[in-house]
């Protein structure tokens, strides 16, 4: 089969309707990913212990568990227990929640990394505990978390074509759908591949730069001439 | 009792392929992430550049659109895969390329000073990298290594949507036909924790294996 | 006349545009215990890097006993060719590091018989017994199964100068192997030292900051700054009467430090 051009153009606008909807639900994940995980960082803290290892055990399910079995999960088995979500809900719901698991412990490692002479001195200037996480300890923990979580968003947003298993006509699902009706997969598919890689690798390689700029980065080895 | 309750052994059966598409793509997996992270680490740039090219295509398109590139689109140009083929070469492909950094990564964390008491005990390049480099970085990596192998795990849920018969698609298989989703898809997350609890399990075990030890061999 | 075992032609080498040695000439006849002094960043370091192949230079040329080691024609060949010619060069070479560079993952023993067997093809029972040998005369045999880690820094150093010695070298670089060791340990290191320098006729080379022992173990002192040899002769000239401004300045800091201590 060759490569059909105006065939690809023609389906452009199709594509780009699914594009917006694949965009919308990656921003709405990234953000329940992020506040979430911040949740569960905190309160992976500040719980006691069965509290602690309830939300650790919970926390090792999620991430043990394939995020389309959990796409399944959300959308047909949660109706049972009365819980109806639109597919696009359900698929932003997961993908957040999902992603929360790995967020979470980019906010565990950075919080850990903050001094602990910060914390003390906080209760020395009687700062109350929401106090001393807001003004003291986040503005320290988050600068060197961002390329991290940078690439979590690129993550989500390249898991987004799964959304499409629960009916979700995002970019994959709009893909799927011309290629089902005109028999043609190789424009659809092709063209949806080269979308995630124009958006991912520029990000990718624009968030490695962060790192190496703002990390901490190693310079050791000025070649390597091992082998 | 809900009527998918009698399908549980055929869903269970599912297991056996997950764990053969996580064997076979894990495989597949280790190759490409030693073939690829060490070609990153040439003096060639005509080694290093493809090497490149191929980590970040893989890294930076989705999986389930990489796997119905190669199940639909490949046969276009007279490459046929079975699903089977598709998935363990996507699977494989794909998590090689997430792994190909973390070799890279334990090779270059190593200290340059091991590198240079090679050079001074007039060791060869085999050599060197065979009983000094090697069994010091992959310490380093199994630990990642082991998260890679859970991600893996996970993702060969995904070849279900090319009607590979996993524990996946007969979960969806069931629900389609009883109408019963809530016993399927809770047994399948179970038995995907199980198998990603003994995974890991089983590389930190080899890690804990590959620590000096007394009189080692290593 | 012999050809030098070490000779040194009017080498310049270059860390970006700072040149480290800027056009140094010298030599070590066989069995000479050379010490090389100066303050940090007078390139004496680099003098042991470059013969043990792990610095190239940039004009000049390096050659142990007659043979070249580095000159700047070897940067056309190809790696291949390149590793192989130097792997012939480093058979006369062994290196003793600030920071031990011990493998970590292997036993002391195995840390002293792998290059033998490697590099020179003895079978395990011969280089077990080599390095028994090199153990034992450092003090160290009753240590042959245990790992790094459990040493003390004094005692890594004892089966670092093992370790390079059971390569039978003709020329040993000791690089400042003292000053990475808390200051009651160093005298052991130096022991060893002092017994090897009695019974074999090794050339060695050695930069150090232990004026004292510089003294008593070498034949000749360079006494470096800048890249360059200020002043040279038998250590009890340089050290007693040095000549030059430059020498007198930096032993009298040398001298001020140890007092302060």
């Amino acid at each position: 089969m060759e490569w059909d051009w105006s065939f690809a153009l023609e389906i452009i606008p199709l594509l780009a309707q699914g594009v917006k909807i694949t965009v919308y639900a990656g921003l709405l994940a990234s953000a329940l990913a992020m506040l979430t995980g911040l949740g569960i960082a905190i309160l992976r803290r500040s719980a006691g212990p069965v509290m602690g290892s309830v939300v650790r055990f919970g926390v090792g399910f999620v991430r043990g568990t394939p995020l389309l079995v959990q796409l399944y999960f959300t959308f047909y088995v949660l109706p049972d227990v009365g819980i109806y979500l639109s597919p696009l809900a359900a698929g932003v719901i997961t993908l957040g929640i999902h992603y929360s698991t790995y967020t979470s412990e980019v906010y565990r490692a950075g919080i850990d990394n903050v001094d602990r002479g910060l914390w003390e001195a906080a209760k020395a200037l009687n700062l109350t505990r929401p106090q001393t996480w807001w003004y003291v300890i986040l503005p320290q923990a988050v600068p060197p978390m961002l390329p991290a979580l940078g690439n979590y968003i690129v993550a989500m947003f390249k898991e987004t074509p799964l959304l499409s298993v629960i009916t979700v006509i995002e970019l994959m699902g709009e893909a799927r759908i011309i290629a089902n009706i005109h028999y043609r997969y190789l424009e659809p598919m092709t063209m949806v591949g080269l979308f995630f890689l124009a958006v991912s690798v520029p990000s990718v390689i624009a968030l490695q730069y962060l790192e190496k700029r703002y990390g901490v980065a190693q310079k050791r080895h000025r070649t390597m001439a091992i082998f | 009792m809900p009527p998918s309750i009698e399908f549980l052994p055929i869903i269970l059966a599912g297991a056996i392929l997950t764990i053969e598409l996580t064997l076979m793509g894990g495989i597949l997996a280790l190759v490409v992430a030693f073939v690829v992270g060490f070609a990153r680490l040439a003096n060639s740039a005509w080694l290093r550049s493809p090497a490149r090219i191929f980590m970040e295509f893989f890294r930076g398109s989705s999986m389930l659109v990489q796997l119905f590139w190669a199940y639909f689109v490949l046969p276009l140009a007279g490459v046929s895969l079975t699903p089977l083929q598709a998935g363990v070469l996507i699977l494989g492909l794909n998590s090689g390329a997430y792994m190909s950094e973390i070799v890279r990564g334990a090779m270059l964390a190593l200290p340059r000073e091991q590198f240079e008491a090679c050079i001074a005990l007039n060791l060869g390049r085999w050599e060197r990298l065979r009983y000094v480099l090697l069994p010091q970085a992959l310490r380093l990596m199994i630990p990642p290594f082991s998260n890679s192998a859970v991600e893996l795990l996970k993702s060969t849920s995904v070849v279900s949507l090319i009607s590979l018969s996993d524990m996946t698609f007969r979960a969806q298989t069931v629900r389609a036909q009883t109408g019963d989703a809530s016993v399927p898809f809770t047994t399948i997350l179970v038995v995907y924790f199980v198998l990603a609890t003994i995974l890991s399990s089983l590389l930190n075990s080899v890690e804990r294996r590959l620590r000096p030890t007394k009189g080692g061999r290593t | 006349m012999t050809a030098p075992m070490v000779h040194f032609a009017d080498v310049r080498k270059l860390y970006g545009a700072h040149p480290v040695l800027d056009g140094l000439s010298f030599s070590v006849s066989p069995g000479e215990k050379l010490a090389l002094i100066g303050a940090s960043g007078s390139g004496k370091t680099t003098i042991l890097r470059i013969l043990m192949t792990l610095e190239e230079i940039e004009g000049g040329s390096v050659a142990i006993q007659g043979s070249p080691l580095w000159n700047p024609g070897m940067a056309k060949l190809s790696t291949r060719q390149r590793e192989t010619q130097l792997h012939e060069m480093r058979r006369n070479i062994g290196m003793v590091f600030q920071q031990f560079n011990l493998f970590p993952h292997m036993t002391v023993l195995r840390n002293v018989t792998l290059a033998p067997m490697l590099t020179q093809g003895l079978s395990q029972a011969a280089a077990k017994v080599l390095a028994m040998e090199l153990l034992d005369m450092v003090g160290m045999a009753h240590k042959a199964h245990a790992l790094p880690a459990e040493l003390s820094g004094g005692q890594k150093q004892r089966v670092a100068i093992a370790r390079a010695l059971a390569l039978k070298p003709k020329v040993m670089l000791f690089d400042e192997v003292t000053s990475a060791l808390d200051p009651e340990l160093v005298e052991e290191v130096l022991n060893v030292m002092r017994k090897l320098a009695v019974e074999t006729d090794m050339t060695m080379l050695l930069v150090t900051h232990e004026m004292s022992f510089a003294r008593d173990f070498a034949d000749r002192v360079l006494f470096l700054d800048g890249g360059r040899i200020v002043e040279e002769g038998p250590p009890k000239d340089i050290f007693s009467n040095p000549q030059q401004e430059r020498t007198k300045q930096f032993l009298h800091k040398i001298v001020a430090a140890g007092l302060s201590l």
